[in-house]
């Protein structure tokens, strides 16, 4: 059968950027095959060491999860798509709001005018705008997705809403986010953001939440709240969430975005599923970059944003279709949409038939999403910057690999390095000269680490040694006085 | 029939807004009330005389009757529909 795999960007680090593969495969498992036989890196990407499929992958035929067909043993035939989704970091139901929460809010003056146009529509009207003056939502991560959800929900009444952020805005931010503005440089995330919706719409109250999201604070944080957003941009924060909100019986809209793609759904609703049902474990620490080491292009959170404030006053008003066992997916770039479904599972641990985790502080979080060192595996050598430096200006004999994407490489240069991308390692290890120290740099120092280790299960002997911090702390060190950092 | 003659249980005025406040401000009065019972609308000849009782009938009200005052305003009568 003829078919297409296509696949989410951050797997297309192990096609060589192809982002669509036409093959010939009977079932699910006979494309990966031949996936794999045509890059061969794809298969540490895919499959664990025992050739299990990873767990944050999922693989849907034409929109349907795998799971819910045949497994790997899904048959195909001739023009099915096969997509690859991978945990990124990036029906009708009732309302969340009680009918006399509804009632006890009352409509002023003021306030007609500044909501006559969702006053106007007849799916909101007077008892769903009142739902969403009533209402309660904490929106954890105000960057610039955060930052566009925060803006929408309090232009829209929201009552309270909650901005949980522990960062301070920065010059990179700025051009993704719209609720910060140049003056708020240095200033926390969360302030900056109370007093822009302070402008936007006074009539809403805003709580600044400045801190970390942790296992001892988050039930407390989002007990307040009747729905959370998960904004955030790292895994340990998102399993975090997702964990403490089905705990606590509270919807969760979830947003995310990588350079072009965004996706959305709504976990931690009775009948849908949680980020534990999607994607039971998150990819090994490094694998998938994190948004802030990959770039997005900025109009993007105004999209996703937008989408994820929607699905709020879907829950809040009980009113449209929410996705709940729906993924939304889309690729601004090449401008693709699917609506994947996706389900609960039985057996997942915190929101199945026989859940084994029931407090969040149970979980290691940390250890959970790879950041902690594994005391049996064998340790990983570091270089600091300054000792790289010496090295180099010494002229010591050396290879130093640069294992980050193109895109990466483009802004920020590192002159004299043999370029081998993460994927190509492997079958690459021919140009290493095992004789001689090799010194692995990536953006923030954990790629670098899966890099040393990728090679040693290939069977490389030599010594090799990760640049401490990577490029980002490296970068001031090394070329203190050339142009190398944009 | 005269306006005497309705049980009006609330009266509100639109003739100081345009639209979409006039349709939006009345919207908010009529769910206000319990079903069945009456509000009694003063708005302007011309363009909310003709939005005002369409819009409201669209959305399950019913407009027992105009009454032209003769000095460009209107009475509008309209029963609470059902939700």
């Amino acid at each position: 059968m003829k078919i297409r795999i296509i696949l989410a960007a951050s797997l297309k680090t192990f096609t060589d950027r192809t982002p669509e593969v036409a093959l010939e495969a009977d079932t699910v498992s006979g494309a990966l095959q031949a996936l794999t036989d045509e890059y061969p890196e794809a298969a540490r990407g895919l499959f664990d060491e025992n050739g299990d499929l990873r767990g944050f992958v999922n693989i849907y035929v034409n929109d349907r999860d795998i799971r819910t067909l045949k497994g790997i043993g899904t048959p195909l035939h001739d023009g099915d798509e096969i997509f690859l989704i991978p945990a990124i970091a990036g029906g009708a139901c009732e309302s969340v709001i009680s009918t006399e929460r509804m009632k006890a809010v009352t409509i002023e003056e003021k306030e007609i005018r500044r909501y006559s146009n969702h006053l106007q529509l007849k799916e909101i009207s007077i008892k769903g705008q009142k739902r969403i003056m009533a209402s309660r939502v904490l929106v954890a991560g105000i960057g610039a997705l955060g930052g566009v959800v925060a803006e929408r929900l309090a232009a829209a009444g929201v009552g309270t809403i909650g901005l949980a952020d522990a960062q301070e805005v920065t010059l990179e931010g700025l051009q993704t986010q719209t609720i910060h503005s140049t003056r708020d440089l240095e200033r926390p995330r969360a302030a900056a953001a109370k007093d822009r919706l302070k402008k936007l719409n006074p009539l809403v109250t805003t709580v600044a939440h400045q801190e970390q999201l942790t296992g001892d604070n988050v039930e407390e944080i989002i007990a307040d709240y009747d729905i959370v957003v998960d904004a955030t941009d790292n895994f340990v924060s998102r399993y975090l969430i997702s964990d403490a909100c089905v705990l606590n019986g509270k919807p969760e809209v979830f947003g995310a975005m990588y350079q072009y793609e965004g996706v959305v759904t709504v976990l931690g609703t009775k009948d849908g599923p949680c980020l534990r049902c999607l994607y039971p474990s998150p990819p090994p620490a490094g694998i998938v970059p994190t948004c802030a080491a990959s770039g997005v292009v900025n109009t993007l959170p105004g999209i996703i944003g937008a989408m994820i404030a929607t699905e709020v006053l879907k829950l809040i008003t009980g009113g449209g279709e929410p996705l709940i066992g729906k993924v939304l997916a889309m690729d601004s770039w090449n401008l693709r949409y699917h609506t994947l479904h996706t389900g609960k599972d039985s057996g997942c641990p915190v929101c199945g038939r026989s859940p084994v985790i029931r407090a969040v502080q149970d979980i290691d979080y940390d250890d959970f999403c790879g950041l902690r060192e594994d005391p049996d595996e064998e340790p990983i050598d570091l270089i600091e910057p300054e000792e790289l430096a010496r090295r180099i200006s010494d002229g010591d004999r050396i290879t130093i690999v640069d294992v980050r994407e193109p895109h990466e490489r483009a802004v920020h240069r590192f002159p004299g390095t043999l370029i081998i991308p993460i994927g190509q390692l492997a079958r690459r290890q021919k140009e290493l000269d095992p004789e001689i120290d090799t010194i692995f740099v990536c953006m923030e120092g954990k790629r670098s680490i899966l890099a040393i280790r990728t090679l040693r299960e290939a069977g490389y002997t030599g010594p090799m040694y990760s640049l401490k911090g990577g490029f980002e702390t490296a970068a001031q060190i090394i070329f203190p006085n050339e142009g190398a950092w944009l | 029939m005269a306006i005497n003659d309705y049980t009006i249980t609330d009266t509100i005025d639109i003739t100081d807004v345009t639209c979409p406040v006039t349709f939006v401000k009345a919207k908010v009065a009529i769910e206000e009330l319990e079903e069945g019972e009456i509000l009694r609308i003063h708005l302007n000849h011309g363009e909310p005389l003709e939005n005002v009782p369409r819009s409201l009938g669209e959305e399950g009200h019913e407009v027992l009757e105009k009454i032209d005052n003769g000095d460009g305003t209107w009475e509008l009568i309209v029963k609470r529909g059902a939700d």
